[in-house]
């Protein structure tokens, strides 16, 4: 069913190269892309859908950005921190990224136990990771609570163009929220993985159909995208 | 393409995925309502886009009535005859044709004839349609709130769209962005079914170029929705924050009602970047599976094999990719940088050329051919003729110089309409009469069916056609009544009211359909498993209508292309794609 079948028999002796070959292996019988389960397949292709979407937010932002005829804010000046008495730029967003990427570290690890069927380390690991996101979701809605403090509001803000405030909270909201379903998926999976569920092959509660440890696979391949999706919103909207 | 018939004689792989375990309902709930069965859930979608498309064809009564008797029905004024525009468009165009070709369609045919027992995530898919019934259910709404629906046209350009003095700016509009979002979200979810689906579960033999058309189509149309409904997604909520947060994305600075609005500072133009980016493709999500399935119905009722099916799935996959780079050209008045207008046109008019090699092969299909005029084949030479003058008009429209001067008049509404309104329309009615069988067991009463086709197809000639003429006369698009316009002859104002008639006897003529439907489902004919004589696989199943999992114990083995008809030597003129090589050995003998 759902899971990769490692034996490739659909597979011709003779390769073809180049071009040639990338289109025999589309073109081939039954599965365009060979021992790709089909939830592997899903994920793959809604992250595509997903890079639209926030490649349509960002452009948005820099089109508003750049058509502004108001100066737009400093943000090393609006996102700095004062910590004992230093005044350093990007501070907090420096550790939120610091803490993100390390969580794509702790989850490769947790695929890397998963398929070795080490449920316990998996599912700590993936609770590690569910718990730098929840950090990084934490130290997000302190930058917020900072910043409505000192009077941005998405429909305006004391130091220039209001599509600042407005795109801010717009991306790095919704980014928020991918980042906070992933939390929850990661500790629904690492539940089921501490359990055992995929060892018994027990049958999902909606679905009613038997996991795999393959499912840690996928919810890292969607971590992994917000994580990536954070950097480049770290690159065009804090850097820039 | 004398080698695909034969490919299979090499001999099938072996299956690369076991069977998959269904989901068995135990009740009737699970088994009719909360169905996790692609055939079910196909029903459930085009029944509800059914439904709310007659709501969207009564409002295009209503409007055709004020355009034709200006100032004769008190009940409609000038704020109802924006509504109606707008919901009108909106629902034809998303949760009409969108759903019914890709939710209802492509649910029922893609596990069917690809030879998959359901989709892959069925209950995902299910999820899919209970999301789409919300997003109509909240669209439906609109009509109830203080207000009532948005009257934005249906591009809900801003700032007019949630500005005081639009129509539903209370609640309309957001109502109206609130049901979108749950319509992507819903559609995403039936739409990586679909094409995980395709890719991933054929059945052993079928290879992507053995595919139907119809699969093509509905494939290519949706991963084009995927990438083209986030554009919307991220208008509708950058629109939807515009609105309840007073965010500035879209709205410049202006006066509102003789006040300085609190916006300022947004573009408006990035909205119609948007929304175009979405918009065009859209129109493809809309066409593509109507040109694959009209491949099939040309084919199988013209006994003949697709001319040149390489080049069609080339064509579908090339005006796919090309349709994601032209949106601009609705926007050569918007006042975006002019020259763009070179790019826009340029490409725009690249499409004729894939496009172009669909209509001569569908022609050429026919040429010769053993035609049987069906009323599926009816109305597949429908679309073929009213694509071919929607697509014709598109040319004058997608140049600069030419589309300036009809711009927002009624040339571009006869155009669309044509193009993208009856020819799909004319598809999905002739896919309706050819797979009822399939669906049901009985066949649609076939007098009734040619009434239907004669009044649809001339009646939407009658309507649509003069219509070209009031838009080069200067007529505008969208406005209420014309008034006394100097510009305007009476002649014109003759017309308006003869197209009104003609609409309404055409709206009218819908019903005899809809009683066919129902008539038919109890006292129509017995079809039989293949009535139309046809090889692709849904029509090989063991039961009619289809069981739970489709195949009975057995896949089945495809071991051809799904265009074999009439192979001279052969004992029957079809020989569906599950046969084996060995029924048909004089074949071999005459190719070697």
């Amino acid at each position: 069913m759902a899971e990769t079948v490692l034996t490739n028999p659909g597979q011709s002796p003779a390769r073809l190269e180049g071009w040639r070959g990338i289109a025999a292996d589309w073109a081939s019988d039954q599965r365009a892309f060979k021992n790709v389960s089909w939830g592997k397949a899903m994920m793959w292709i809604f992250l595509l859908s997903d890079t639209f979407i926030f490649s349509c937010f960002l452009l948005s932002y820099m089109t508003a950005r750049m058509s502004t005829t108001v100066p737009w804010p400093n943000p090393s000046e609006v996102f700095a921190l004062n910590i004992g008495g230093n005044h350093i730029p990007l501070i907090l967003i420096a550790i939120m990224t610091f803490v993100l990427i390390s969580s794509s570290g702790t989850m490769a690890m947790a695929v890397n136990f998963g398929y070795r069927r080490d449920r316990v380390r998996t599912a700590i690991l993936m609770l590690v990771t569910a718990a730098f996101g929840a950090t990084f979701v934490g130290m997000q809605a302190f930058e917020w609570t900072k910043l409505i403090m000192e009077g941005v509001r998405p429909w305006g803000n004391p130091w220039g163009a209001p599509q600042f405030g407005a795109s801010f909270f717009m991306i790095t909201g919704f980014h928020g929220t991918h980042v906070t379903i992933g939390v929850i998926f990661l500790i629904a999976i690492a539940r089921k993985v501490f359990r055992g569920d995929f060892d018994v092959e027990r049958r999902g509660f909606f679905t009613s159909r038997k996991g795999y440890y393959e499912i840690v696979e996928i919810t890292g391949l969607y971590w992994h995208f917000v994580d990536l999706v954070w950097v480049f919103i770290f690159a065009f909207f804090y850097l820039w | 393409m004398v080698d695909i018939p034969y490919e299979g004689i090499r001999g099938i792989p072996p299956a690369e995925v076991p069977d998959v375990e269904l989901y068995h309902p135990r009740s009737w709930w699970t088994r009719y309502v909360f169905s996790q069965d692609a055939k079910v859930i196909a029903i459930q979608y085009s029944l509800t886009a059914t439904a709310i498309g007659l709501v969207a064809l009564v409002l295009s009564w209503l409007m055709r009535l004020q355009l034709g008797f200006p100032g004769t029905f008190s009940f409609i004024d000038a704020n109802q005859y924006l509504q109606f525009i707008t919901m009108h468009g909106m629902i034809m165009v998303i949760y009409l044709l969108t759903a019914l070709f890709l939710g209802g369609f492509g649910n029922y045919l893609i596990p069917l004839m690809v030879g998959a027992r359901d989709m892959v995530f069925p209950y995902v898919n299910m999820l899919s349609y209970w999301v789409y019934l919300l997003a109509v259910l909240v669209l439906a709404s609109t009509f109830f709130v203080p207000g009532g629906p948005t009257g934005a046209g249906w591009t809900l350009y801003p700032p007019q769209a949630i500005l005081s003095g639009t129509p539903g700016q209370d609640w309309g509009i957001i109502l109206m962005m609130s049901s979108l979002i749950l319509f992507i979200i819903g559609f995403t979810m039936g739409g990586l079914n679909y094409v995980v689906t395709v890719l991933q579960a054929r059945t052993r033999g079928m290879t992507l170029m053995r595919l139907p058309l119809t699969v093509w189509g509905i494939f290519t149309a949706t991963v084009m929705a995927l990438l083209a409904f986030p554009a919307l997604f991220v208008a509708s909520v950058m629109l939807l924050l515009d609105r309840l947060l007073g965010t500035s994305f879209f709205m410049p600075s202006l006066v509102e009602m003789g006040t300085l609005s609190k916006y300022g500072g947004g573009s408006p133009l990035l909205f119609q970047h948007l929304f175009w980016f979405f918009g065009h493709p859209e129109v493809y999500i809309v066409a593509l599976p109507a040109f694959g399935i009209v491949s099939d119905l040309i084919s199988t009722h013209a006994r003949k094999n697709i001319f040149g099916y390489r080049m069609m799935v080339w064509a579908i996959v090339a005006i796919g990719a090309l349709s994601f780079i032209v949106w601009a050209h609705h926007m050569y008045v918007s006042g975006m940088f002019p020259q763009f207008g070179y790019f826009f046109a340029t490409t725009t008019l690249i499409i004729a050329i894939p496009t172009a090699i669909k209509v001569y092969n569908w022609v050429l299909t026919l040429w010769r051919g053993d035609i049987h005029l069906t009323v599926p084949m009816l109305f597949a030479l429908g679309f073929i003729i009213t694509f071919v003058n929607g697509g014709l008009t598109g040319l004058f429209l997608g140049n600069v110089v030419v589309d300036v001067p009809l711009s927002d008049t009624m040339f571009v509404v006869a155009h669309f309409h044509m193009v993208m309104g009856v020819a799909p329309i004319m598809v999905v009615l002739g896919a309706i009469y050819h797979w009822y069988p399939k669906v049901t067991g009985r066949m649609l009463n076939e007098a009734l069916g040619k009434f239907h086709f004669w009044v649809t197809f001339l009646g939407a000639y009658l309507i649509f056609f003069p219509m070209h003429y009031l838009g080069l006369l200067g007529v505008p698009r969208r406005y209420f009544e014309l008034g006394d316009a100097t510009f305007i002859p009476s002649s014109a104002h003759s017309l308006n009211a003869f197209i009104s008639v003609v609409a309404l006897t055409v709206g009218f003529s819908q019903l005899v359909f809809l009683f066919n439907l129902a008539w038919s489902l109890f006292k129509g004919e017995a079809s039989g498993g293949n009535p139309w004589r046809a090889t692709t696989l849904e029509w090989q199943t063991p039961e009619t209508p289809p069981g739970h999992g489709n195949w009975g114990k057995e896949l089945p083995v495809v071991y051809r292309w799904a265009y074999d008809y009439s192979v001279p030597g052969a004992a029957e003129d079809f020989i569906p794609q599950n046969q084996p090589p060995r029924a048909t050995q004089l074949v071999q003998g005459a190719a070697s």
